[in-house]
């Protein structure tokens, strides 16, 4: 799943503090594989009782769409279920655009090669505003130059990643790969631990 | 340890336990302890099987089922199928890779954060992950404890390692005496009241101060469960004499020479004298009353005595907004005498003994009021057995309360315990998230003091006005 650079629209969720349980609540984490969570992401906002679709919620709306979800701010907070990830990616998003994630989210859409990009609160209002002007809104996410543009805006913004994930993500590689490369150095730190621990 | 340099609780934790540390890479950090459970581990297992791996240290792994577990008749089969696989599914990989398991009807069962506290597994200095945001719960005694992922589940039994950037660190200290009625939920929910959902992101936190230190084991477990609540990656109490006095005599606490070797260790743990953190936060335990929360983030907290406020830290209006009405509350209106119409005393924060007791000492002669449900789950099965024990059952059941059997139960509403659509439940566990007790459900959360108060009258209630 190696990623290097997308274009795409935008699908915007103006909301703040969005926690795992909305992502993908707890009753529908009752699978044991890693697949069809795509199916229940953002459940309760989705569908109304009876399970129709919440026309009022952006997933039904025809308007917005594209591998680029745009959030408020604190994404993924709460619960550290990988299921909100994969829920995320298996409905096919690919980034998440915010002016910050939650910690165990962020590692968590990483290790699923699924880019979170973190951008200032002023450039995502901006973002948001002409998303919902103009839906057909391009952004061009690039990974390898860690920038974000936003041709339809004239704007062009940096964006942080660590540069060991960088390379994970651009290449394909897991954190499984690379800590078992490191299994000497693992055995001798073994080696000297007292009993009690 | 060099006197040269004072370091933090938590900086000597994480030195002793960086394997490597590489130019352009994380610290590769040892995990001590890795607690399990059914709900975010089948995957970890699946991905063990397709690359043909192994787990690398069985003995460091443990096993139980809470989150998805019914609360009655736990003799039975699981009714619900895919609840069912799920435990059965855990069972199975337990078993082909030699992890101790603490199973539906061991006696040792429960939710996952009570019971690594209570065998003595959770010990100080140690590194402990699960793959589970509450795994903060275990940093009471003096860890380095966060959750992860089922991707880094899969490694550290792959490993027993995980890949870390040393977060930052904050030092909250609550200083003075809880007044009373003010119990260790309070202190936290007030923390994070202050703080925000979002205000510890990036942070690893060390609670302090007077208030901090005189709280018991079950109190210190209270708090830094809640850590996650303000976005931080964990929260932890330096250890001492109290925290020493729980181990000691636990079932697979260090024994013997072991113990006297530990505890040596154990002692040089707690911050040096001018150590620094990037952020140091003070509060009053004067400042702190019994509180609850009105909105849907569990940043959205206030005194019991206060109304509804208009707006609270780091939250723009329209989510205000969005949380007002998703909890049918106004702001500007009084939270006292609000209508409840579930009571659910459990989870991983306050489903302790010492939870129970206080309940118990509570409602003792009293009765609940007769349209509210109480539900109170202990959080173990050693927590059920020692509450009947002394006869708190007893107490329970003449108030009509309903005391089920072990599991994260309303917590989460991943099993058959849902509070319905529209209704409000006063709750002990650690979420008020839209839907988080079920669809629909609304949360207010508080102390178990508060709970019970509530289970009593019916309302929302200032626990003061009803103490002797
Ligand atoms: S009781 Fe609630 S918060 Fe605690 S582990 Fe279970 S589901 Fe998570």
């Amino acid at each position: 799943m190696a990623f290097t650079k997308l274009i795409s629209t935008c699908v915007p969720l103006p909301i703040d503090n969005v926690d795992t349980d909305q992502i993908i609540p707890a009753r529908f984490l009752k699978a044991t594989s890693r697949e069809g969570f795509g199916e229940n992401l953002f459940r309760d906002w989705r569908y109304l009782p009876g399970d129709v679709p919440n026309p009022d919620f952006v997933l039904n709306q025809e308007r917005y769409s594209g591998l680029v979800l745009v959030a408020g701010k604190n994404f993924g907070c709460g619960s550290s279920r990988e299921h909100a990830a994969w829920a995320l990616a298996d409905h096919g998003f690919k980034v998440i655009v915010s002016s910050g994630f939650a910690d165990i989210f962020y590692n968590n859409a990483l290790n699923n090669g699924l880019l979170p990009v973190v951008v200032a609160a002023g450039v995502l209002g901006r973002l948001f505003v002409q998303i919902e002007k103009e839906p057909e809104t391009e952004v061009v996410v690039d990974l390898p130059r860690q920038t974000m543009t936003v041709p339809a805006l004239d704007l062009s913004v940096h964006f942080d990643i660590n540069p060991y994930k960088k390379d994970c993500l651009i290449n394909g590689l897991d954190d499984l790969d690379y800590i078992r490369s490191r299994a000497e150095a693992v055995s001798a730190y073994e080696a000297q631990l007292p009993a009690w621990r | 340890m060099e006197a040269s340099h004072p370091k933090t609780l938590f900086d000597k934790i994480w030195d002793q336990h960086v394997v490597e540390r590489r130019e352009g890479y994380p610290d590769l950090l040892y995990i001590d302890r890795h607690f399990i459970h059914e709900v975010t581990s089948p995957q970890a297992f699946d991905g063990l099987r397709k690359r043909g791996i192994r787990v690398k240290a069985p003995h460091r792994t443990t096993a139980t089922a809470d989150h998805n577990v019914p609360t009655r008749d736990q003799h039975l089969p699981i009714k619900e199928k895919l609840s069912r696989l799920q435990v059965e599914a855990l069972e199975k990989n337990c078993k082909e890779f030699g992890i101790d398991l603490y199973g539906l009807g061991h006696e040792r069962q429960g939710i996952v954060h009570v019971i690594g506290p209570e065998l003595g597994l959770t010990r100080p200095g140690m590194t402990i992950v699960c793959g589970d945001s509450h795994t903060s719960t275990h940093g009471a005694f003096g860890t380095i404890a966060f959750g992860i992922g089922t991707s880094q589940v899969e490694q550290v039994l792959a490993t027993q390692c995980l890949l870390q950037y040393k977060p930052k660190t904050m030092r909250i200290e609550v200083n003075g005496r809880l007044g009373k009625g003010v119990v260790a939920k309070d202190v936290v929910l007030y923390i994070i009241s202050q703080l925000s959902a979002a205000g510890g992101t990036g942070y690893f936190v060390e609670y302090a101060g007077s208030a901090i230190q005189s709280l018991s084991m079950e109190g210190r477990m209270t708090v830094c469960n809640m850590s996650i609540e303000m976005g931080a990656r964990g929260g932890m109490i330096a250890p001492d004499e109290t925290t020493f006095q729980y181990i000691k005599g636990r079932p697979l606490a260090p024994q013997g020479k072991n113990w006297d070797a530990a505890l040596a260790c154990w002692k040089s743990l707690p911050s040096d004298a001018g150590a620094t953190y990037d952020k140091v936060l003070r509060f009053d335990a004067d400042d702190i009353e019994p509180m609850i929360t009105y909105g849907t983030n569990p940043g959205m907290g206030v005194g019991v005595s206060r109304k509804v406020p208009e707006d609270a830290p780091n939250m723009g209006p329209a989510d205000m907004e969005k949380a007002f009405s998703y909890m049918g509350l106004k702001p500007g209106e009084p939270l006292l005498g609000k209508k409840v119409d579930y009571v659910f005393i459990g989870s991983c924060t306050n489903s302790r003994i010492e939870d129970l007791r206080m309940v118990a000492d509570f409602v003792k002669g009293k009765k609940k009021a007769p349209d509210v449900n109480v539900w109170i789950v202990p959080g173990s099965k050693l927590v059920e057995a020692q509450a009947k024990a002394e006869g708190l059952d007893k107490i329970f059941e003449a108030a009509g309360f309903e005391l089920r059997q072990p599991g994260c139960s309303a917590c989460l509403a991943m099993n058959e315990d849902k509070v319905p659509p529209g209704k409000y439940c006063v709750s002990t566990s650690n979420r008020n998230f839209e839907g988080r007790q079920g669809p629909g459900s609304r949360t207010f959360l508080a102390s178990p003091l508060t709970a019970a108060a509530a289970a009593v009258t019916g309302r929302i209630e200032d626990v003061r006005q009803l103490m002797n």
